[in-house]
Formats: structure tokens, C-alpha cells, sequence
């Protein structure tokens, strides 16, 4: 369950709506479920009153959407923002793809957001409600009764591995300050390196096999910001609706984790959207690894203005040999 | 009606699959999905698969000709794969509603020939819902979850699978297996019937209705205002088209194999910036107007073209797949006031 209510950030709203800081709102709008939340602007308090919420299921990150939203909005836009979120947000000032000047952003904390695929999972199909409580989840189910989960069992992965709680950007913060973590988020990637290549690439081939090419993880992506992406390009000769075979599904993939090495802030709201379930964070998290390995430690959006790794010549950069022998692992 | 027991469901799965090939639902990591049966695989408990059945019959990608080169003669090649019967088992109604939906386009003048060549190989063996979700309204559109339509409607309880055969296409699979069947009581099905009736009443959706929406409303709804904030978070991804059993809109395209070339066909979304693109460039320039093409086509321009028949069958892919959570019945609420 969430610390910070949804009435003291409706409360924030009201404050900087009323005393002319802002004039709209970036928040999370209920839905016809507990679960099924929307990102939605907001431009009045009676619009707040009604619809917006924070609870367990508001994982949308806005940092993207201001790219846009800045665009079109006369005032100020206040946006709420998770700790992981702030990373995308700076990343984004570091590209210069929106006006900070337009934007009032409140940190607020956050305890990690659950993941309703795991619930079902968990509790049996037909969810009636979900109640977050202190104690954890109550699920109601059409089949089960009401079924009591632990929130800790069903957070989104990118939540389980949560690499801070510190708000990197902000006006102003809600609650307290957290810290940077020292997650486990690079276990599944040492699995992955330990497998032999044919193995991983056996792995590979069956998670990207689902792939239905709906460009979900690109377009909710905050380092996938291109005006026209060289996919939807007709001119660029590999614009493409529909993968013609597997190979070139993975083509996709890594074209996409290659383009935003370096950018990639880990936030996971490709693995959180896609249909399929493909754990494509993987693929970013083991480009931050190597260049932690290569490099030193990197956060990208950690703050603004840092220069990437790779965009950023030293003479004692390593040499590129030495850095396929050093990526393959433990397995090389 | 005939009936085995499920344990010896393995066994009419090898014997259908001795003759054609045979698809059921397995579960994988990433949900339901139909496979091509091989012995020891097992049928997935789920309610749905994550990609519709339409898959069958309009693949994602299917290569329609190709054009052989030589000198200055070009040789025009079907490129068409099935040829041999096959059997979708454990379709759902709502599924096979939709091959309804899709007949209506594909198979009215000028018939499409690749459809239509797939439809007419296909043996659907549909299975009546026993454990719907929250996300299910197929109710809305008439849809009987129970009854489900096919060459051949089944029912499974506890621990056995009832059949019933619907046409002459079903009758010849049932007497392949007619070995490991018997006869199964009416009665028994029924009583599955009513249980499963009993929780679409307590269904959150239960009371949905399209009564507001249908041919003829297009000046209604066009330029209703709500079209802004129900869009305004879409982040035109294809998701929604991808996975529902109705949409059919498809993009056709030429492959350079570098010694001929391959014109194939895809699925299209009319969430995508360049869907229906041509040589003036794109006639509907934001999202919110690609937004509205694909609710007013559902709701309104198909069933106008189609004696009022919508082009949703209440599956509830979108509302769970959904990147931002934004589908058909947040729209149809707001379009049409509460119901």
C-alpha cells in the first residue's frame, strides 16, 4: 500500500491549481476497476475530486508524456513523480526534448506498484476488487472468495528489484526523502550470461518468438522519443509492420535496446506494458551492467547533463576486444 | 451428444491428430496461446488465449504472390501454405463470433481468396465458457458464452468434455474418434449452463449495453468532445488491433529478396501514423482522429454496413492488454452516458 494518499496529492493539486503555480494536472484516472488506471491531465479540482487516484496500480511513468504535453499546455504543468520516474524525467532534460521551464514536478514516494498479471496468477482469474491495505492486498475473485496477498509477492519485477527511492528532480517533495538501493536487479542477467550461447540464444528465441510487433515497448519508452522512428519510416528501406520471420523480430529488439544504451534509465515500462509478457528490460539491463563493468558505475538521468559512457572518449576506454571477452561473462 | 472423460481427452487429441493437423490452447510465459498439437502436450486451463483465433484465418503475415524473374519473363507464383483440413479446438464463443465479423468483409464481393481458402480448411471446435472474468462482456453483443457456435460445441465439467456436433465438417472429426466416446447426457450439460449463467449475472460489465451506438449515429458521436480526454494518453501503439478477434484492417507490401520479389500482406493498425497513408499523405493527422476510427468503426460504420452487427464481441483482450488501460467500454461509457 501506497504512504502518501490520494487526497494529500489531491490536496498539493488544489494548492498549486488555486494559487496560479499551475494550470493543469498530470495524474493517474480511475477506471472500471481497481487496476485498470489511465494517465489523464487534469484541469480542474473538481476534475481531481472525481477521478484521480494513487494506489498500488498507478505504475505510468509521465515523464514521456510531457514531451507532448508541454508542447500544447499555455501554463505550467504539474506532474506527480514516482523516484524511478525522476530518472526518465532528467534523461529527457539531458536530450533537451522538453521545456523544464513548463513543467512543476512533486516528488512523491512510493512503495512499489503491484502487477495485476501476478495477482491473477495468485488469486484466480475474475477479479472483482482489489483493496490495498496495510497487511497487504485483499483480493476479491468471482471463483477463490476473497483471497489475501502479500505485496511483496506480486509487484511489478522492475518494483521487486527497485533500484531507488530517491527523487533525482523535483520542486518540491512529499514525504521523505529515500536512498539509492543496492538491488539485485543484475541477478537475472548473471543467469542469463551463465548460459552457454546456445542456451541464451535458445531463451531468446522463445520469449522474442511472441512477439506480435505492436511496438507497445517502443512507443511507451522514454528514451524512444525519435519524432518518426526509423520502423515507421517508409524511406529508411527497413520499415516494417510485421516481422517476415523470427530473426528479424529479434533484429527489432536490439536495434531498439542498441538505440537507447546509455539512455535506458531501467524503468521498465517496456517489460510493464508488453502483451506478450517478454522480459525486454533484460536486454537494457545487460548493456547498464557492461557499462558499469567497462566503465564504472553509470545511472543514465541520474542527473542532467552527464555525458554517457559511450559518447564520452577517454583514452582509457577499453578496447573493444577486451570488452566482448569481459561481456560474455563468466561463461567466456 | 457425445461425451469423454478428460483423462481421455490426450487420446482424441492423437487420434484427430493422426489424420490433420490439430491447434489447441497451451500455456506459455507469456499466456494462452494455440499450438499445433504434438503427443503429451496439455490444453490450457485458460479462459482465453492472449492472440485471437483470428489468427487462423487472417495470419499476421502471409505471403500472397511472389514474382520470379528470369531474363524478361516474370512467373507469378501462388505462394498459398494450407491446403489440408485442419482443427481449431477450444475456441471460444466470442472467437468464433468473430469469424462472423470477418466473413462479412472477407468473404463478400470481391471475395478474398486467401480467407476464404483458410475458412473453408478450418474445423472449429468451440468450447463454451465455464469461468468468465471481469473482463468479459460478449453479453453486450448477444453472445451466448454457453452455446458457443462452431462444428462442434463442447461443454466440459469437472471431469469430462461433452460434444456436439453442428455441421457435416464436425460429424466427420466425432467419427474419427467415435471409438473413444460415448454418449453424454443432455441434462448434464445444462446444469453447466445455468452454473456458468448464474456468475454472468455477477459480472462487473454485466449490464453493459451498445443500444446507444449502431448505423446511422456518425453526426452523433463524430465530433462529441470526449473523443479528446478518452485519446489523450493513447500512445498509438498497435496493441488493441493486434490482439482483437475483429480488426482486419491489413497493409499490403512488396520484399526485395534481392532475385524476385515476395508481396505479402500484414496486420495494419489504425493506431499507426502511417495507416492508410497514400500520395497526398495521411488523412487523419493526430491521434485523437485515429483514436475515434477505430471506436466509430466498431460501433457505428460496421454495423452500418452489416444489418447492425457490431464489430466487438466482448472478449476483453484490450481492456487487459491495454498499455494505458484505455478500451472499448471506457468509450462506450462515455460516448453513452453510464449504462
Amino acid at each position: 500500500m501506497q504512504k502518501i494518499s490520494r487526497e494529500t496529492l489531491i490536496e498539493k493539486a488544489k494548492e498549486l491549481l488555486q494559487n496560479g503555480t499551475v494550470s493543469s494536472v498530470l495524474g493517474w484516472k480511475a477506471g472500471e476497476f481497481s487496476y485498470d488506471v489511465t494517465p489523464a491531465t487534469f484541469n480542474s479540482v473538481e476534475e481531481l475530486e472525481k477521478d484521480f487516484v494513487y494506489n498500488d496500480f498507478c505504475g505510468a511513468n509521465f515523464s514521456k508524456y510531457l514531451v507532448k504535453a508541454t508542447i500544447k499546455a499555455e501554463g505550467k504543468i504539474l506532474v506527480f513523480l514516482k523516484p524511478c520516474d525522476t530518472y526518465s524525467f532528467n534523461q529527457l532534460l539531458t536530450e533537451h526534448r522538453f521545456n523544464r521551464e513548463k513543467v512543476y514536478v512533486v516528488g512523491i514516494p512510493c512503495e512499489g506498484m503491484v502487477d495485476v498479471e501476478a495477482i491473477r496468477k495468485a488469486a484466480g482469474e475474475g477479479i472483482v476488487s482489489v483493496e490495498c491495505t496495510n497487511d497487504g492486498l485483499v483480493v476479491d475473485t468471482l471463483y477463490n472468495g476473497k483471497v489475501k496477498l502479500a505485496e511483496q509477492d506480486v509487484l511489478l519485477e522492475r518494483c521487486k528489484v527497485c533500484k531507488s527511492k530517491k527523487h533525482v528532480a523535483y520542486d518540491e517533495l512529499l514525504g521523505d526523502e529515500g536512498e539509492v538501493i543496492e538491488s539485485k536487479r543484475f541477478d537475472e542477467v548473471e543467469r542469463l550470461e551463465k548460459m552457454t550461447p546456445d542456451e541464451r540464444f535458445a531463451f531468446w528465441q522463445r520469449e522474442l518468438s511472441r512477439c506480435i510487433r505492436c511496438n507497445a515497448c517502443r512507443d511507451i519508452c522514454p528514451a524512444c522519443t525519435c519524432e518518426q522512428c526509423v520502423f515507421n519510416n517508409p524511406k529508411s528501406g527497413v520499415e516494417n509492420k510485421a516481422a517476415a520471420n523470427s530473426f528479424e523480430e529479434k533484429m527489432f529488439h536490439i536495434i531498439r535496446a542498441f538505440h537507447v544504451v546509455g539512455r535506458c534509465t531501467d524503468c521498465g515500462e517496456c517489460s510493464r506494458v508488453c502483451p506478450q509478457n517478454i522480459p525486454l528490460h533484460l536486454l537494457n539491463r545487460k548493456f547498464i551492467k557492461d557499462i558499469d563493468n567497462f566503465y564504472g558505475e553509470y545511472q543514465a538521468g541520474a542527473e542532467v547533463g552527464s555525458r554517457a559512457p559511450l559518447v564520452n572518449y577517454t583514452t582509457d576506454d577499453i578496447e573493444a576486444s577486451d570488452a566482448v571477452r569481459k561481456g560474455d561473462g563468466e561463461n567466456a | 451428444m457425445r461425451k469423454c472423460s478428460l483423462s481421455n481427452l490426450s487420446a482424441v487429441f492423437d487420434k484427430i491428430s493422426e489424420n490433420l493437423a490439430l491447434y489447441i490452447p497451451v500455456d506459455t510465459n507469456g499466456g494462452a496461446k494455440f499450438e499445433k498439437y504434438e503427443s503429451g502436450m496439455v490444453m490450457s486451463e485458460a479462459l482465453n488465449t492472449v492472440r485471437s483465433a483470428k489468427d487462423f484465418f487472417f495470419p499476421q503475415i502471409e505471403d500472397v504472390a511472389a514474382f520470379k524473374v528470369e531474363g524478361k519473363n516474370i512467373e507469378v507464383v501462388d505462394t498459398r501454405v494450407i491446403k489440408d483440413d485442419f482443427v481449431i479446438f477450444g475456441a471460444r464463443a466470442c472467437d468464433v463470433k468473430a469469424f462472423e465479423v470477418l466473413d462479412n468483409v472477407f468473404l463478400s464481393d470481391p471475395v478474398d481468396s486467401y480467407y476464404a481458402n483458410r475458412r473453408e480448411h478450418g474445423i472449429i471446435f468451440a468450447l463454451s465458457c465455464s469461468k468468465p472474468v471481469e473482463t468479459c462482456f460478449c453479453n453486450a453483443f448477444g453472445i451466448d458464452c454457453t452455446e458457443p457456435k462452431g462444428d462442434v460445441s463442447m461443454w466440459k465439467t469437472e471431469s469430462e468434455m461433452y460434444f456436439k456436433a453442428n455441421s457435416e465438417k464436425g460429424e466427420k472429426i466425432l467419427a474419427l474418434v467415435a471409438d473413444l466416446l460415448t454418449d453424454g447426457e443432455e441434462k448434464v450439460v445444462e446444469s453447466e449452463k445455468a452454473k456458468t449463467k448464474e456468475v454472468l449475472k455477477k459480472l462487473p460489465l454485466s449490464n453493459l449495453s451498445p443500444d446507444k451506438f449502431g448505423g446511422g449515429k456518425t453526426k452523433e458521436y463524430f465530433d462529441d468532445p470526449a473523443w479528446k480526454s478518452l485519446s489523450e494518453s493513447c500512445l498509438g501503439c498497435g496493441t488493441c488491433t493486434f490482439v482483437c478477434p475483429t480488426c482486419q484492417c491489413y497493409d499490403v507490401k512488396d520484399f526485395n529478396t534481392g532475385h524476385g520479389v515476395v508481396r505479402f500482406r500484414c496486420w495494419d493498425s489504425c493506431m499507426y501514423s502511417d495507416f492508410t497513408k497514400m500520395a497526398h499523405g495521411n488523412p487523419r493527422l493526430t491521434q485523437l482522429e485515429r483514436f475515434r476510427q477505430r471506436f466509430m468503426h466498431k460501433l457505428v460504420y460496421y454495423p452500418e454496413n452489416n444489418n447492425g452487427l457490431f464489430m466487438c464481441v466482448g472478449c476483453g483482450r484490450c481492456l487487459a492488454k491495454c498499455p494505458i488501460s484505455m478500451n472499448i467500454v471506457k468509450v462506450m461509457k462515455t460516448l453513452g452516458g453510464k449504462n
